[in-house]
């Protein structure tokens, strides 16, 4: 049933956040520490034990992947979301401070991007053409 | 009549979200295809009106939620808020490929100190050029500059003034549209085709909002990678910030 997967997603979501708000107070941070990213991390884990053992019918799958689908569309609601009014009265400072932030980021980007071999971008190409026909 | 339907919209806040954020994205693939015959993501496209939403929003309302401050688009709020947010990112995990991940799990790790020190060293820079010459304030817009959830949580940890803090916030969120708006058209000079190159961009990018955004205009599939490793950017912002930067900002400038 559809609603498993969204139900596992939904687990994953709150054990992930627990933990991330666990280590947050763990290390002393007054925040949570990645908790999102040990919740996808969880997903992949469950997604292939699942797929292991045969527990993972297509509805199953439809259940989490609708909300991925989704995302897009909540990104656009959280764009539409942001102050953007005193972003552009911070002015100078912030302005400058963001793009030299980014601009410096965007070197280190490149930079090591380009250090990734030629085999390895190939591969990683099959790979993610392969992870467009599982959709 | 008009004022009934405006009630039902209104009593329905979710569902009116939907219905909005359904008819920007028809206007964003259509604005794609023929305005830009495809060169320009309709989602990148949908995002930057969804900015101009905001920023209208902002203005009518005086407000600090864009257009979720206007009552008919306050389900825009929900819709577009944290929890949503977080989950959607969450679901994109499902398509990820375990191999690729672990492949660049090291340069993430790598990606992810050099993108907390290096902003915060321009943010700080920035604040000490416009004068801001006190250890607190350049830390504050410094960390502002790493994202805009770093920013106001190191400047309270520390003690800032809400003005230094709404400064840090505006650095913050600046930051993340540019990452949004630039992401797709830089895309080729970062070198972004791969999922090592997206935990790359993750890491350095490290603002959540902007990395997906900016990934999901890009090339979608590579969304979860560099949300992955964005995800503890914040993490570890907010602990280095109040600690280890601003101890070095003090000794430095103190």
């Amino acid at each position: 049933m559809i609603i498993y997967g969204t139900a596992l997603l939904a687990a994953c979501h709150l054990i992930g956040v627990y933990l991330g708000d666990l280590l947050g107070v763990a290390i002393g941070a007054k925040a949570n520490v990645g908790g999102v990213g040990i919740a996808m991390l969880l997903l992949i884990f469950a997604r292939l034990y699942m797929r292991k053992k045969n527990l993972m019918p297509k509805a199953t799958e439809a259940g989490a992947a609708y909300w991925g689908a989704m995302y897009i569309p909540v990104v656009v609601a959280m764009a539409a979301q942001q102050n953007v009014v005193a972003a552009l009265k911070g002015g100078p400072v912030a302005l400058l401070g963001a793009l030299g932030a980014f601009a410096a980021c965007a070197c280190f980007i490149s930079l090591i991007n380009r250090m990734e071999s030629p085999e390895s971008i190939a591969a990683a190409r099959k790979l993610l053409a392969e992870q467009t026909q599982d959709r | 009549m008009l004022h009934m339907l405006e009630n039902v919209a209104l009593q329905n806040s979710l569902i009116t979200a939907f219905a909005a954020v359904g008819i920007i994205m028809i206007l964003s693939s259509q604005l794609s295809r023929r305005l830009t015959f495809g060169r320009v993501h309709g989602s990148a496209i949908a995002i930057l009106i969804g900015l101009g939403l905001a920023y209208w929003g902002g203005a009518q309302t005086g407000g600090k939620m864009g257009l979720a401050d206007i009552k008919l688009f306050s389900g825009i709020g929900l819709m577009g808020g944290a929890m949503l947010r977080d989950f959607a990112i969450v679901a994109t995990a499902f398509e990820v490929r375990a191999e690729e991940a672990k492949k660049a799990g090291l340069i993430g790790v790598v990606a992810l100190f050099i993108g907390t020190v290096v902003p915060f060293i321009v943010g700080a820079g920035v604040a000490y050029a416009f004068g801001y010459r006190d250890p607190i304030a350049m830390t504050t817009i410094g960390a502002g500059a790493v994202t805009y959830i770093v920013g106001p949580v190191t400047g309270a940890a520390i003690g800032a003034s809400s003005d230094l803090m709404a400064l840090s916030i505006a650095t913050g969120v600046v930051k993340a549209i540019i990452v949004m708006v630039m992401t797709p058209v830089a895309a080729r000079f970062l070198r972004l085709e791969t999922p090592r190159s997206a935990m790359v961009f993750g890491g350095l990018a490290g603002t959540v909002s902007g990395v997906s955004a900016g990934l999901a205009a890009t090339d979608r599939r590579l969304v979860p990678y560099g949300a992955l490793v964005a995800t503890f950017h914040t993490g570890l912002g907010c602990l280095m910030g109040p600690s280890v930067l601003f101890l070095a900002t003090k000794y430095f400038f103190g």
